[in-house]
């Protein structure tokens, strides 16, 4: 029972400062963690992994998450610690993966009734809502994994200055498309339902279509850029 | 066709899943009860994967306007074909205008109508499953409602033949089982020894009993707080089925069929592929105890029940066979 064990984490901190944290995630996932800090070359070396994972033939699916990277096997593997150690060297071996994402410039309709949040946003932050407005279009945004609900994108480049903590009551009904902020995380609503995240506008763009192929709208590594089409504070 | 006359909420069309498609954030979707579809499948000699219905509110009633063999697998409980009581894991077929209820089940808490060849609804991302909150997928993505009208892809197989359910068949962790609790065996997760020694031990050997806030999305348990040593503040990472995620407030969520791809909550442990079944047919109100096992017992566990429903699989064959000879023997005489 302690060849699985021995793989959790163990220190008292969330994240290990510089070796990769892998554990089971039952008999058929295991799941990759990166050390270090959530920077775009972190977030490089998973995709690096995602490939490789990928061209295994024991794996099924590759999912990668924020600096992290899930693998679903089609056969449980006997052995869990020959796979982890063959994930540890293809981490310090492979070179960063850069892809040339699409640019996607989305327009926003900042505030009102469907960006409700800002104020709360504004408040939280010590600015002016013209403020958030300006630093939250500032950025060019990365989609670093898709994830959670169907074509949701995690999104790297936020201000950290825009951090702002989730509701602690959720909005029951937040329309998909809307523009969010969530702890430091900056996201576009994908499905229409309860949502945690703050709101502080909103989008026409179509994040997912089961007839569209591909049925998401955002790729891993694509880039977003943000831009007023109209606001109202 | 197969036409709703009564529904509850929430039944809908599932097959094995929706695989391929969880890196743009959709999940697998599918049946809470894998090993209920498979046995219905295999009895069947449908494809392992073939749609059903997935019953989870009472009673469920149809009516079929051409003959069709069909099985019902979950739980265990009353079924009515017409003015007939049936078996459930049965082949039964029914003729044309025949009536099936399916009343609330004594034992288990969903029940599955395997149909000859499958439901017939077309493919969405290589799979059948309603993806209810996506609202695609199975019925025109949505959960059944009366006047519904789906088509079974078969016919006729030769009926009146059945199997034992598994939790008559497959052991569990625990042989005698108390009244009203199940016993599920898990693996601990990432973050296990984030948790205070307290809060392991407690989550070993607390009854967790299922709250009313659990459906196709998750489990929410009861039965005390579960504390980290420190808060910690995750990345958001990949979620399957039967991880067992730990929310500030301390009382563990296990994550089902329609859960979320991914997810920030610390991870405590995982329930093994082969007794998520268990948990699927688990009541609301109902008890669980969790036990601790590693990735070799996990395994071992899976390995059983594929022996079972391969079982299942040679013995329809056979017993098909055995018919087909009886039916010829007849013949000769005849002539």
């Amino acid at each position: 029972m302690t060849d699985t064990l021995s793989m959790l984490k163990n220190n008292s901190s969330g994240h290990s400062v510089d070796t990769p944290t892998i554990s089971m995630i039952g008999t058929r996932a295991m799941l990759f963690e990166a050390p270090g800090a959530f920077t775009l070359a972190n977030q490089r070396r998973i995709w690096a992994l995602m490939d490789a994972c990928a061209e295994r033939a024991d794996i099924e699916e590759v999912m990668p998450g924020v600096t992290n990277l899930m693998l679903i096997f089609s056969v449980p593997p006997e052995n869990p610690e020959a796979v982890a150690s063959w994930l540890r060297k293809a981490w310090e071996t492979l070179p960063e993966k850069h892809i040339k994402g699409r640019l996607f410039e989305v327009g926003v309709r900042y505030g009102g009734e469907l960006g409700g949040d800002l104020p709360r946003v504004a408040e939280h932050c010590g600015m002016s809502a013209q403020d958030v407005i300006t630093l939250h279009q500032a950025p060019l945004y990365t989609v670093c994994a898709l994830g959670s609900v169907p074509g949701f994108g995690y999104l790297h480049g936020l201000d950290p200055r825009l951090a702002t903590p989730r509701k602690s009551v959720p909005s029951l009904k937040m329309l998909a498309g809307t523009v969010t902020i969530g702890g430091p995380q900056a996201g576009i609503s994908a499905l229409t339902g309860p949502n945690g995240w703050n709101s502080i506008g909103f989008t026409d763009l179509v994040m997912f279509d089961p007839e569209r192929d591909p049925p998401a709208l955002f790729a891993v590594g694509d880039q977003i850029r943000f831009y007023a089409e109209s606001i109202e504070v | 066709m197969i036409t709703v006359l009564e529904t509850g909420v929430l039944n809908s069309v599932q097959d094995a899943g929706r695989f391929g498609y969880r890196h743009l954030g959709v999940s697998s979707s599918g049946v809470m009860d894998l090993l209920a579809l498979r046995c219905g499948n295999a009895l069947l000699e449908n494809a392992p994967d073939a749609a059903c219905i997935e019953v989870q509110t009472f009673p469920f009633k149809v009516c079929f306007d051409k003959p069709l063999s069909f099985v019902v697998t979950g739980g265990e409980g009353t079924l009515t074909l017409g003015e007939r009581k049936i078996l459930p894991w049965s082949i039964v077929s029914a003729q044309e205008g025949d009536i099936l209820t399916i009343d609330h089940p004594t034992i288990g808490a969903r029940m599955y109508l395997c149909v000859c060849g499958g439901i017939d609804v077309p493919e969405v991302l290589g799979s059948r499953s309603t993806q209810l909150r996506g609202g695609f997928g199975g019925y025109h993505g949505r959960s059944l409602q009366q006047g519904d009208q789906l088509a079974g892809a078969g016919g006729c197989v030769a009926d009146g033949f059945g199997v034992l359910p598994p939790s008559l068949v497959l052991n569990g962790a625990c042989k005698a089982e108390k009244e009203k609790t199940v016993t599920l065996r898990a693996i601990p997760a990432t973050d296990y020894f984030l948790f205070t020694e307290e809060a392991r031990r407690h989550f070993w050997s607390a009854s967790w009993q299922i709250t009313a806030q659990s459906n196709r999305l998750g489990y929410r348990l009861k039965g005390g707080a579960l504390h980290l040593q420190h808060p910690v503040e995750l990345r958001s990472y990949g979620v399957i089925p039967g991880l067992i995620q730990v929310p500030p407030a301390g009382e563990p969520i296990v994550q089902m069929a329609d859960a979320n791809t991914a997810g920030g909550y610390p991870r405590i442990a995982t329930v093994i592929e082969a007794d998520l079944w268990r948990l699927a047919q688990a009541r609301i109100g109902s008890y669980i105890q969790l036990q601790q096992c590693d990735q070799t017992e996990g395994l071992q566990a899976m390995r059983d029940v594929d022996s079972y429903l391969n079982d299942i699989c040679n013995t329809s064959a056979l017993y098909r066979k055995s018919l087909i000879r009886r039916d010829t023997g007849k013949a000769g005489k005849k002539s």
